[in-house]
């Protein structure tokens, strides 16, 4: 039985894949015929990923939403990679089995441009009462596509600051600056290593994956005066600005970093410094969150300050789980008003009243950073955090003109691909394998054979 | 003569007579089979026929106007590509020492378990465990429960005498994934070449006994060739399973460290990559190359069984 059952999906692993292509098709039509059906009652699809703050918008909209506009919505909720992959796939082949899906500002912009998303600077001009004057500024530039229109809606969204403890500052006598260069906070890492039987100086993401170890890896780029690309599509991961950074992000995480640095991501970082095994966290704005959660052994004992920097004034990401509304949409006005509620004022005190101030989808709306409930729930960190989003430019994240948007990433569709495999050549210089140098050798070559697509253009 | 013509006329009528009953007899008998059939070909053979297809084009989900046939450009790519072939060399070596070790350990094991002993059944219920495992929930716990330097139990142990504190997965990446593999299939080969010895004719070990042979000489000249053609088919399968492993890889080092095996790189050009005809290709390299191997182990595998059956 084991046999039949694992075999036929090993052997032909790309076969089955390849038939999942196929799949949208026949999917197609029973979208296009339950959607013709529905559209009488006013019944939308939303593909959305499987984050908390996902689920809490699924448990409050039949209550809330279809209770007020009749619009009923179904939902269809998946793991993050899973929902990347049949968005791609529905969206691509716009057969319009989903109204409204989940996207990231690393996909908007690209989406944009093959044309399946529906631009909404027409709803967003009517709907006065969404406000996208409220919108932070960084935000609504990542979710404007190259031909000017906006192409979707936060729903939350998050920047990277430094997460340090107080508590182990204080006894050892350090000081954490208000706004720190790399050099302090690696001086820092160095006094602080061994504050504690079995504490860590910093814990940074080594993690292979672009949108794992590269993140912060390329905001560090960033402030050093680096770039993957220049204006003119040059690859430039030989340049000494690329080689500096990556060789000050690996030696401080190999001298005072986590130990199992190379398979450390996000998890494994706030493990760490959940368990008091780090001193100092680089990474997500939205690790505070777990941080500060009650039973959370460091609430309290945290501080925040902005991303640390070196030649540029601030070099912290930007990321947002945003809306957007396949071209092919049957409904797209009922679309605009399910986005229009999940991403209202309005919905955040609904969450806040309800399940807890701390599970609001924050990060979007300055508005969010004025009310009182939160300001006392999220005190420790509400405005690093929105100094952080408010400051990142997603536009011009370094200190030379970009050939595309984006901070922590390449907005272009080969960044993937690229970003995972110079990141697996980069993770091994963590685990010291391999030395900076010949890592980013191998990785320059990976980056000269995308931009040759682009050269000229 | 009149006997002859009548009998030929008598098979002329007779032949288009029951013909058709026949066939529709011949049919009726296969008829239950045929929806598992149609199953067979919808699920496997199509899905294939596509891919196949699909690797004669250049086509990446992201640029869905730029779809065009390119010929055998894609294959080209994926054989002159250095990763790709790094990867194969991953598959071939990862592959050759999980299967080794764990048919030296099952041989071990089930050599042990064939004892009479009290308590046999909870014991190979305890040892066949690991293989019922959901092999991506198996490198789950091998990644954080047993390698993780900060909190596994490893290190802990280690710890706990005062031992030194690797980072098991970064210094030796390609181990630690084989290790959690040979935890995996030591247990089937276990069950395998138990099946064997539970098959081996007792007298004939009494008689050896009788004529003085000692221990060793009972293992090397009667069990082990009695067992060989499970040894053999425990290779075979075994082979066949772990040149496809993909959980181990992807959940243990996310591919890097030079562990990236060939399933791992096609998910790679698949998901990251969004190449669908790149993806297409090395699947139908990695299709060819399983046939070609399995048909050439196959056939050695039932040469064998001929040889003992003409020396039975």
């Amino acid at each position: 039985m084991r046999t039949q059952s694992r075999r036929t999906p090993r052997v032909l692993f790309a076969a089955a894949a390849a038939g999942t292509l196929i799949t949208p098709l026949l999917a197609g039509c029973s979208g296009a015929g339950g959607a013709g059906g529905g559209s009488s009652s006013h019944s939308i699809n939303v593909l959305m990923v499987n984050n908390p703050q996902m689920v809490e918008l699924q448990k409050l909209t039949a209550a809330n939403f279809t209770k007020k506009t009749g619009i009923k919505v179904n939902f269809t909720v998946l793991p993050e990679n899973d929902v990347r992959d049949k968005i791609s796939q529905d969206f691509a082949n716009q057969a319009g089995q989903y109204d409204v899906a989940t996207l990231s500002n690393y996909e908007i912009p690209i989406y944009a441009k093959n044309g399946w998303l529906h631009p909404i600077d027409s709803y967003v001009k009517k709907d006065t009462a969404f406000d996208q004057q409220d919108i932070l500024k960084p935000m609504t530039q990542a979710l404007t596509a190259a031909d000017g229109k906006l192409y979707g809606e936060p729903f939350y969204g998050e920047s990277s600051f430094l997460m340090y403890r107080k508590d182990v500052f204080q006894k050892k006598g350090l000081t954490m600056p208000a706004k720190p260069t790399w050099q302090q906070v690696a001086d820092l890492a160095a006094k602080a290593d061994g504050a504690e039987p079995g504490m860590k100086g910093i814990c940074l993401r080594g993690l292979p994956g672009w949108g794992e170890m590269l993140a912060p890896l390329t905001t560090v780029v960033n402030t050093f005066g680096g770039t993957w690309f220049t204006k003119d599509w040059k690859a430039q991961l030989d340049a000494p600005e690329f080689k500096q950074a990556t060789q000050f992000y690996v030696d401080l995480v190999r001298k005072h970093g986590e130990s199992g640095a190379a398979q450390s991501g996000f998890a494994e970082c706030l493990n760490d410094t959940t368990q008091g095994k780090t001193a100092m966290w680089y990474d997500a704005t939205s690790g505070a969150g777990s941080l500060e959660a009650s039973g959370s052994p460091v609430k309290g004992k945290m501080g925040y300050v902005p991303a640390p920097v070196d030649k540029t004034q601030s070099s912290g990401w930007l990321y947002t789980w945003a809306w957007g509304i396949q071209k092919a949409s049957k409904n797209p006005d009922d679309a605009w008003k399910f986005i229009s509620w999940a991403s209202s004022k309005g919905y955040e005190k609904l969450v806040g009243g309800k399940a807890g101030w701390a599970n609001v989808p924050a990060g979007k709306r300055s508005s969010t950073y004025d009310i009182p409930e939160y300001r006392k729930e999220a005190a420790a960190f509400a405005d690093v955090t929105r100094d952080a989003i408010a400051n990142a430019k997603p536009n011009d994240p370094g200190v030379q003109p970009r050939p595309a948007p984006g901070i922590q990433f390449v907005g272009i569709p080969e960044f993937t691909d690229l970003g995972t495999k110079v990141s697996q050549e980069i993770s091994s210089a963590v685990a010291g394998r391999e030395s900076v140098d010949s890592a980013l050798k191998k990785s320059q070559k990976l980056a000269e054979d995308v931009a040759k697509k682009y050269e000229g253009s | 003569m009149t006997v002859t013509t009548s009998a030929r006329v008598a098979a002329a009528t007779a032949r288009p007579a029951t013909r058709p009953p026949n066939r529709m007899r011949a049919w009726a008998t296969r008829a239950p089979l045929l929806p598992a059939l149609v199953f067979m070909i919808v699920v496997t053979q199509l899905p294939f026929v596509a891919t196949v297809v699909i690797s004669f084009f250049d086509w990446n989900a992201l640029y869905p106007k730029d779809r065009h046939f390119t010929g055998v450009d894609n294959y080209h790519q994926v054989l002159s590509d250095p990763d790709l072939r790094q990867s194969v060399w991953t598959t071939i070596l990862l592959t050759v020492t999980v299967v080794l070790v764990s048919l030296i350990l099952g041989l071990g094991i089930a050599l042990l378990l064939n004892r009479k002993f009290q308590g046999r059944g909870v014991v190979r219920t305890m040892l066949i465990a690991p293989f019922l495992v959901v092999p991506v929930a198996a490198a789950l716990l091998w990644k954080h429960v047993l390698y993780n330097p900060e909190y596994g139990l490893f290190n802990g142990l280690l710890h706990y005498v005062g031992g030194p504190q690797p980072d098991w997965i970064s210094n030796t990446p390609l181990l630690a994934v084989e290790a959690s593999l040979v935890w995996q299939w030591t247990p089937f080969m276990m069950l395998i070449l138990l099946a064997g010895l539970q098959s081996r004719d007792n007298e004939q070990i009494e008689a050896a006994r009788v004529d003085g042979a000692s221990d060793w000489q009972v293992f090397r000249y009667l069990t082990l060739p009695h067992l060989r053609r499970y040894l053999e088919l425990g290779a075979l399968l075994g082979s066949i399973y772990i040149v496809q492993n993909f959980d181990a890889v992807f959940t243990i080092t996310s591919g890097g460290l030079g562990t990236a095996n060939l399933p791992y790189t096609v998910y790679q050009s698949f998901y990251q990559a969004h190449e669908n005809g790149l993806a297409s290709a090395a699947g139908v390299l990695v299709v060819i190359g399983s046939i070609v191997i399995a048909t050439f182990a196959l056939r050695v595998v039932s040469s064998l069984f001929r040889e003992e059956v003409s020396r039975a």
